[in-house]
C-alpha cells in the first residue's frame, strides 16, 4: 500500500509528525525534506532536529545550537505552494539547555543555582541515556503548547533502538521520582545518622554496599541534588506523561523510518507493534536507500549473461578492421562494466525487496513510501526538494 | 571463571612458525597490529560495526589463535552475525576459523557482557556477596548506582574485556587475543576514559582498584581501538571527531588502531570514464553497439538507462573518493572491506576476515 505523503502534509489535522527508527537509517534528512515540502505546500513548519549532520544543518541556516527555531532562508520564500505561503523554521534540540530551563522555570533563583552547580545534577542532565529523550519530548510539547506552527516535525535522538524514544522519557521520569533516590536521600531529611535505627538491616547492608562502589561524594552530591530538587520531583513524570498523551491524540501521525536492511526493518518492526499498543497513530513506513533501476527488464542473470558473452567472445569476430588488437583484450570493456553493474544492482534490488517483503507480509496495511539511494550526501535545500519529492512519488505511481 | 575456556598450548603456532619451507612466506608475514592482544572495534550505527569485529575475531583466530569477541551491552548482535543461540553471560564457542593448506584453524569464542552481571560477579570477588548482589539487582539498586555513576557502567564493561586479555592458566594466556564490539563513537572517549570518569567514585575498594587495572591494559601498546565506518559523510565525520577525541586523550598511551572501511564496491571505471559518467557525457554509441554485440534486445533504450546507472554510480564513486581522502589525511591505517550484496552470513563473514588478513590487519 503507497504511503500518501502530501496527503498527509496537506491535511490540516496533522499537528506533529515524529519521524523514528534505529540510527543511521536518515531520519533527520526524511524530517528535514518533509518539513520543506510541507512548508513549501503551504504549512507553517517547524523542524525539530537532534543531531543533523553538519552540512544538513548549514543547509537550513542552523550554525549553532542555540536551541531556538530559526526562520530557514530561501525556504517558501516565493509563496508557491498550493494553499499559499507557507513558512519553515528549524532547531537543534540542547538538552541540558531544556532541562536547565525547566529548572529554572519551576523553582526559586538561588535554588535554581544551587541545582546547576550540583555535579550530579550536571552528569544526569549531559549524560544520563534518556535524558536526550525526554528532552526531546519536552520541547516537543513546548512548541505544540506555544501554537506558533501549524506543523512540527520531530527528528528522535540517535539512539540504537527506536523504542527509546518512547521509553526514555519515562524511564527518567521515574528515576527521579523514585523511592530508590529518595531513601539514599534519607540522612539529610532525617538528619544525620539517625535513619539508620529505623530502616531494616538489609537496607543498612544494601546502602553500605553502594557506598562502597559508587563512594561517599557521590552520594553526598545526589542527597544534595535531592534536597533542593524536591519540589520538581512529581513534576518530571507528569509531564513525561503528558506529553506521551500528546503524542496518542489525534493530530499526531507517526512515520517509521528505515533501510532495507535486516537490523533496520527488525527495529521497526519492533517499533510499529508498540504503536499499535500503545494506540500511536502510525501513517506510514519510509523506506530509505533502496536501489532500483531504470531497467529492470533486464534481469540479473541476464545482464551477466550478456557481460559474459561479451567477455568470451573471441576478439577476432568483435574487432573491427579499423581497430589494432592491442587494445583491450574485450571489446566493448564500457558495456561489460554497465552490465555487470547493472546486475549487482539488481541483486542488491532485489534482496532489499525480499526484506521488505518480509516487513509487509508482517504489517500488510501500513502504507509504505520508498526513497532511492542517493549517489551523493544531502546536503542542500535542491537535495531535501528531491528526496520530498520521492517521497510523495509512491502515492503517483499506485495511480498510473 | 570455571566456564572459561582453558589456555591451549600454543603448539600449533609453533608448528607452522617453523614449519617446512612452503610455509615461509606465511610465517614471516607480520601484521600491522603485532603485539596487540586487546582490539576495541567502534563505528558509527549503520556502519556494520559488529560484523566488522565478527569478521576481525575470526581473521585472528584463523592461524591457530583462540580468541574471545565480547559484546557490551548490545542487543545480542553477534549471535545473530554468527547463527546461534542468543549468548549468556558465558564464555562459549561460537565459531571456529577454518584450517586451510597453510594456516591451521582457530577458535573464537564470544561473551554478551552485561553491567549488572559483570557488577555482581566483582561484589562475588571481593566480598563474597552473592546474594548481596542478587538482591541488588532485584531492587534496581545495580540500575540505579551505574545510573547515578555512568562511569561505573562502563569500567564495570571494559573490566571484563581487561580480564579476559589478562586472564592466564598455566603461565599463559587464555586468549591470543580479545576483541570488543565496543558503544558506538559518540561515546567511544568516555567509555576508554574510564579511570578519569570514576575518579569521583569511591577512593578505595573495589572499583577503584578495578578501574586501575583496567586503564592499564586499554593504555598500553596491548590494546588498540579500531573505527568501523562506511564512506559517507556522516560515519566519516564521526570517525574523524572520533580519533581526534581519542588522540586528546591518548597522552596516556591510548593506541590508535586502524580505519576499517566498509561496505566499499569496487569502482570498474577509469578516472576519465568515471569523470565522463559522472558529467553525463559517457559514449552512449559506444555502450549500444557492446549490448547490441551482446544479443540484447532495445539495447539503444537499454543503453539509455544503464548510462544512467553508470552517472550515479561514478557520482557516488566520486563521493566516496572524497570521503576517503578525509580518512586518508588521518594517517591511520586503512583496511577496505568489500559490500556483500547477499545477506550476511558465515560466509561472507569468512570473506571479510579474509579481507582483513590479506590488507595485514590480523
Amino acid at each position: 500500500m503507497p504511503l500518501d505523503v502530501d496527503r498527509l502534509l496537506d491535511d490540516p489535522r496533522t499537528r506533529i509528525i515524529v519521524c523514528c527508527g534505529s540510527g543511521g537509517v536518515g531520519k533527520t534528512t526524511t524530517a528535514a525534506a518533509l518539513g520543506l515540502r510541507a512548508a513549501e505546500r503551504g504549512r507553517h513548519v517547524v523542524v525539530l532536529t537532534v543531531d543533523p549532520a553538519r552540512r544538513l544543518a548549514q543547509s537550513m541556516g542552523l550554525t549553532s545550537l542555540d536551541n531556538t527555531p530559526r526562520p530557514v532562508p530561501d525556504a517558501a520564500g516565493s509563496a508557491t505552494g498550493p494553499r499559499g505561503g507557507g513558512s519553515l523554521h528549524a532547531m537543534m534540540l540542547d538538552m541540558k539547555r531544556t532541562f536547565d530551563e525547566i529548572v529554572e522555570a519551576h523553582s526559586e533563583p538561588d535554588r535554581a543555582a544551587q541545582i546547576l552547580a550540583n555535579p550530579f545534577y550536571q552528569s544526569l542532565s549531559s549524560s544520563f541515556a534518556g535524558t536526550q529523550e525526554y528532552m526531546a519530548m519536552e520541547k516537543l510539547g513546548q512548541l505544540r503548547q506555544s501554537d506558533e506552527w501549524d506543523l512540527i516535525v520531530v527528528d528522535t535522538p540517535p539512539s540504537r533502538s527506536a523504542l527509546d524514544f518512547l521509553d526514555a522519557p519515562q524511564r527518567l521520569g521515574r528515576f527521579l521520582d523514585g523511592r530508590l533516590i529518595r531513601l539514599l536521600s534519607a540522612p539529610t531529611r532525617v538528619g544525620g545518622r539517625a535513619y539508620m535505627r529505623v530502616v531494616t538491616a538489609g537496607f543498612g547492608m544494601l546502602t553500605g554496599v553502594i557506598t562502597k562502589v559508587i563512594g561517599t561524594q557521590v552520594l553526598r552530591d545526589v542527597q544534595t541534588f535531592v534536597a533542593a530538587f524536591d519540589t520538581m520531583f512529581g513534576g518530571f513524570r507528569q509531564r513525561a506523561d503528558d506529553t506521551y498523551r500528546l503524542l496518542q491524540a489525534p493530530g499526531t501521525a507517526f512515520l517509521v523510518i528505515a533501510t532495507p536492511e535486516p537490523d533496520a526493518l527488525r527495529e521497526a518492526s519492533y517499533f510499529v507493534e508498540r504503536l499499535s499498543q500503545d494506540q500511536m497513530p502510525l501513517a506510514g513506513l519510509v523506506v530509505n536507500r533502496v536501489h532500483r533501476s531504470p531497467a529492470a527488464q533486464l534481469s540479473a542473470a541476464r545482464s551477466l549473461a550478456a557481460a559474459e558473452t561479451l567477455e568470451s567472445a573471441p576478439a577476432s569476430a568483435l574487432i573491427s578492421p579499423n581497430e589494432t588488437s592491442t587494445a583491450s583484450p574485450v571489446r566493448y570493456p564500457l558495456a561489460v562494466t554497465a552490465l555487470r553493474l547493472h546486475a549487482e544492482r539488481m541483486q542488491l534490488g532485489e534482496r532489499e525487496r525480499r526484506l521488505e517483503e518480509h516487513f509487509t507480509a508482517a504489517h500488510p496495511v501500513i502504507p509504505v513510501a520508498e526513497v532511492p539511494a542517493q549517489p551523493e550526501d544531502v546536503h542542500d535545500l535542491d537535495g531535501l526538494r528531491a528526496v520530498g519529492a520521492d517521497l510523495a512519488r509512491a502515492a503517483d505511481t499506485e495511480v498510473s | 571463571m570455571t566456564n572459561a575456556p582453558r589456555a591451549s598450548a600454543p603448539v600449533r603456532r609453533a608448528v607452522w612458525c617453523t614449519g617446512s619451507d612452503s610455509l615461509v612466506g606465511v610465517s614471516a608475514r607480520d601484521t600491522d597490529w603485532e603485539g596487540v592482544r586487546l582490539h576495541v572495534v567502534t563505528g558509527k550505527g549503520g556502519t556494520g560495526k559488529t560484523t566488522v569485529a565478527g569478521a576481525l575475531a575470526i581473521a585472528l583466530a584463523s592461524g591457530g589463535g583462540k580468541v574471545l569477541l565480547i559484546e557490551m551491552e548490545g542487543r545480542q548482535g553477534i549471535a545473530r552475525l554468527f547463527d546461534c543461540p542468543p549468548l549468556p553471560y558465558q564464555e562459549r564457542r561460537i565459531a571456529v576459523a577454518p584450517a586451510t593448506a597453510t594456516l591451521p584453524g582457530g577458535d573464537v569464542y564470544a561473551l554478551a557482557a552485561d553491567a549488572e552481571t559483570a557488577l555482581i560477579e566483582y561484589l562475588e570477588m571481593f566480598y563474597n556477596l552473592r546474594h548481596a548482589g542478587t538482591a541488588l539487582t532485584r531492587l534496581g539498586v545495580v540500575d540505579f548506582a551505574t545510573t547515578i555513576a555512568p562511569g561505573l557502567r562502563d569500567v564495570l564493561l571494559t573490566g571484563k574485556a581487561a580480564e579476559a586479555t589478562r586472564r592466564r592458566f598455566k603461565g599463559r594466556h587464555v586468549y591470543d587475543a580479545v576483541v570488543m564490539d565496543a558503544p558506538p563513537t559518540g561515546r567511544i572517549g568516555k567509555f576508554l576514559n574510564v579511570a578519569t570518569e570514576v575518579s569521583g567514585l569511591a577512593r578505595v575498594g573495589p572499583i577503584h582498584g578495578h578501574a586501575e587495572t583496567v586503564q592499564s591494559v586499554i593504555r598500553s601498546p596491548q590494546t588498540a581501538v579500531h573505527f568501523v565506518t562506511v564512506l559517507e559523510e556522516m560515519p566519516v565525520q564521526e570517525t574523524l571527531d572520533g580519533i581526534a577525541e581519542l588522540r586528546g586523550l591518548a597522552q596516556g598511551g591510548l593506541q590508535l588502531g586502524g580505519i576499517m572501511i566498509n561496505m566499499v564496491r569496487p569502482v570498474d571505471l577509469t578516472d576519465d570514464e568515471l569523470a565522463a559518467a559522472a558529467a553525463g557525457t559517457l559514449d552512449k554509441h559506444e555502450l549500444d553497439l557492446g549490448l547490441k554485440a551482446a544479443g540484447l534486445e532495445d539495447s539503444l533504450g537499454l543503453a539509455t538507462s544503464l548510462a544512467a546507472e553508470l552517472t550515479e554510480h561514478a557520482r557516488e564513486a566520486l563521493a566516496q573518493r572524497a570521503q576517503r581522502h578525509k580518512l586518508d589525511e588521518t594517517g591511520q591505517p586503512r583496511y577496505e572491506l568489500p559490500l556483500i550484496t547477499d545477506q550476511m552470513d558465515l560466509g561472507g563473514l569468512y570473506r571479510l576476515a579474509a579481507a582483513l588478513r590479506d590488507q595485514g590487519a590480523a
